[in-house]
């Protein structure tokens, strides 16, 4: 035991020491959350819009109003004829324009009801498939006030966003940048770190003792799971209180599978140290298959369901995967603790196996 | 039983082979020195009798254990100095050599005697960091920490290359001293000088022993006549001296070349007429030979027994 604690005052020195190693540790997940947060989101804003009708009356002065009023959309202008469509969209002055048709509102009491079209510039098409849906969205609403019950004439689908409903994107990036962060420092800097004592040839003395293998591996594992632990906390600080993203389901729970995550992610980054001897390529092996991966394939900026199958099936091997699968469940939509009964066991799973085989891969020798 | 039983060792990586069939035993209390360049296959040996690789044929056993089956043990009780500085360079002296201890079980307060007189020279600088300590300081760090466990036999593979002069010599003091504490010493050393301060060395080349044997009896078995030469032109005097017939080996050793010669009475003045001619004004003596001579000796021997 007094091996072991030695080892740890040892870890600690190296990650102390290396002054700008742990400013890159202890930043990157501000920096990132920031950055998600607030600068790279998929949230629509500022959208100009201009309204066609033939003769605007009441009925399209009010929803022009509406979406004038809300903070995404500025009506920019009224259009008299379809041609002036091409012009303000080729110019760039709007991004979609909203539609009437003649006779808008007398058609309105008519059994087949009157056509609503939305033209967008689809040229970024998750933007344009963003704001058509809000624009049916505030239309939708519009007519569900103002139409006496059992008189709406189901023009206008009834969208409802469920857990998130202002759509925040900050919302889908939290858990996604946690599952990415947690990975990237367990799993590179323990690797890197072992690797490093390979390297620098003291791994050579440390064979020639009588440590023993596993207390070297668990040694090099603890100051990182305290780092992680760090990590985690100022992750849900700034989730919390900066970009005011709720957690709706148990707090116990999200701790403990997080916990449970970081150390599936240490387990991996020994396996990465056994398969490498240079720091440069643990850093390739972290960053290529890891970093990569997580960011494309774990669902934290794709949804999962649109992959191709092949790739569905490595998404499933990620960690990251059920990690943010469940935290989403548990921030967000606010499950109870047993519906990321199924994450919780996969993870532990994972856990078992990269941890004993890399136990079994630890070489006792230099070669 | 010997400390350090090496008996008939092979190993070799892909295709080239670093050790050919070696096989040593060093003494108790005995400083047993392994000569020669580098690429003999020093480090290989090194790192087979320290647990480190595995030897393809052969047996080797260390402090009464065997290095494949009973490493462990072997583990606990050896020191090792690798050839290259092996310490953490961001830690200081002080918690290096806390760290070492620990690892190995113990404390510097249990076994500071044994490396008293080696810390008490670094200890003026024990809050320095490893890496910002001078080449003949790392060693003697590293010397300490390999010492700290008190271990009963102590691997020293080129302990002092890159180091200077002084250094290696208060270096191999301390070993001395070591001696006398019982402790079993195998080192390693390109250096031909050093090689008398061991009580017995092997002249290692590419993967073979040349020879085993006291320094004493290796430079007295050498009975062929040595020659050294000098000139102002030393490159054209190699050239020359290779081209004379008498002349059986000629190398460069330090300011001179030595030389060994064919037959009985060589005629010295022949050969000064003929570097004259030469445009060489040369200095031509006879010399006694050195450790080094008689490795140049018997690598030459060696490889022709092998054609």
């Amino acid at each position: 035991m007094k091996e072991f604690l030695a080892f740890v005052r040892k870890e600690f020195y190296h990650i102390l020491r290396d002054r700008r190693t742990m400013l890159i540790l202890l930043g990157i997940p501000v920096v990132l959350i920031i950055l998600f947060g607030f600068a790279l989101s998929t949230e629509v804003r500022n959208v100009d819009m201009a309204i066609l009708s033939a003769e605007p009356d009441n009925t399209v002065r009010q929803i022009a109003q509406r979406l004038d009023a809300n903070e995404y959309f500025t009506v920019k202008e009224f259009l008299d004829s379809p041609s002036d469509i091409d012009r303000v969209m080729r110019s760039g002055e709007v991004d979609a324009v909203l539609v009437f048709e003649p006779g808008f509102s007398d058609k309105l009491f008519t059994p087949e009801g009157p056509q609503l079209q939305i033209v967008a510039d689809a040229s970024n098409a998750t933007m344009a498939q963003s704001y058509m849906a809000y624009i049916s969205a505030v239309v939708g609403q519009y007519f569900e006030e103002q139409m006496p019950e059992g008189q709406a004439t189901g023009i206008v689908p009834n969208v409802v966003m469920l857990y998130n409903p202002q759509m925040k994107s900050s919302y889908n990036f939290v858990p996604g940048i946690m599952g990415l962060i947690l990975m990237l420092i367990c799993a590179m800097m323990t690797s890197i770190a072992i690797v490093r004592e390979k390297e620098t040839g003291t791994m050579e003395v440390l064979l020639v003792s009588p440590m023993k293998p596993i207390y070297i591996i668990l040694s090099k594992m603890t100051p990182y799971f305290v780092l992680s632990c760090v990590n985690l906390v100022t992750i849900l600080l700034l989730a919390i209180f900066v970009l005011r993203v709720p957690v709706h389901g148990s707090m116990a729970a999200l701790i403990s599978i997080s916990l449970l995550y970081i150390f599936t992610s240490l387990a991996l980054g020994l396996l990465i140290s056994t398969v490498s001897d240079r720091q440069v390529i643990a850093m390739m092996v972290s960053a290529l298959m890891l970093m990569v991966p997580t960011m494309l394939l774990s669902g934290m900026l794709f949804p999962i369901e649109s992959l191709p199958p092949i790739l569905k099936v490595l998404s499933n091997i990620l960690p990251a995967t059920w990690y943010i699968s469940a935290a989403r469940k548990l921030m967000i939509a606010g499950l109870p603790a047993v519906s990321a009964l199924k994450e919780t066991l996969v993870l532990a799973g994972m856990a078992v196996f990269l941890l004993t085989v890399s136990m079994k891969k630890f070489k006792n020798r230099l070669e | 039983m010997n400390p350090v039983i090496v008996n008939d060792i092979h190993k070799h990586y892909g295709d080239v082979q670093a050790l050919r069939g070696v096989s040593f035993e060093a003494g108790r209390g005995e400083i047993f020195g392994i000569i020669g360049p580098d690429g003999a296959g020093k480090t290989s040996l090194f790192r087979i009798m320290t647990t480190l690789i595995l030897p393809d044929s052969g047996t080797c056993r260390v402090a009464g254990f065997d290095v494949v089956k009973e490493y462990k043990e072997i583990r606990k009780r050896v020191g090792y100095m690798p050839g290259r500085f092996s310490l953490y360079q961001d830690m200081s002296v002080e918690e290096n050599l806390t760290f070492f201890a620990a690892v190995f079980g113990t404390t510097i307060e249990e076994n500071y005697h044994l490396v008293a007189d080696i810390y008490r020279q670094i200890e003026p600088f024990k809050t320095r960091r490893a890496g910002k300590l001078s080449g003949g300081m790392k060693q003697k760090l590293a010397l300490c920490c390999a010492l700290i466990h008190k271990p009963e036999v102590l691997f020293l593979d080129e302990p002092t290359t890159g180091v200077d002069p002084v250094s290696r010599k208060e270096f191999w003091e301390m070993l001395k001293r070591l001696k006398a504490e019982g402790i079993t010493m195998v080192v390693s050393t390109p250096y031909m000088d050093e090689a008398r301060l061991c009580d017995r060395i092997a002249l290692i080349k590419d993967g073979r022993f040349l020879g085993i044997d006291k320094p004493n009896n290796i430079t007295a078995s050498f009975r062929t006549p040595l020659w050294a030469a000098k000139s102002q032109h030393m490159y054209h005097l190699l050239n020359d001296l290779r081209a004379y017939p008498d002349i059986d080996n000629c190398y460069v050793s330090g300011e001179y070349h030595h030389f060994t010669t064919r037959g009985e009475g060589f005629d010295t003045d022949a050969l000064n007429r003929y570097l004259t001619s030469k445009g060489h004004a040369a200095e031509v003596k006879q010399i006694e030979a050195t450790i080094e001579d008689c490795y140049m000796h018997l690598a030459k021997t060696a490889s022709r027994e092998s054609e």
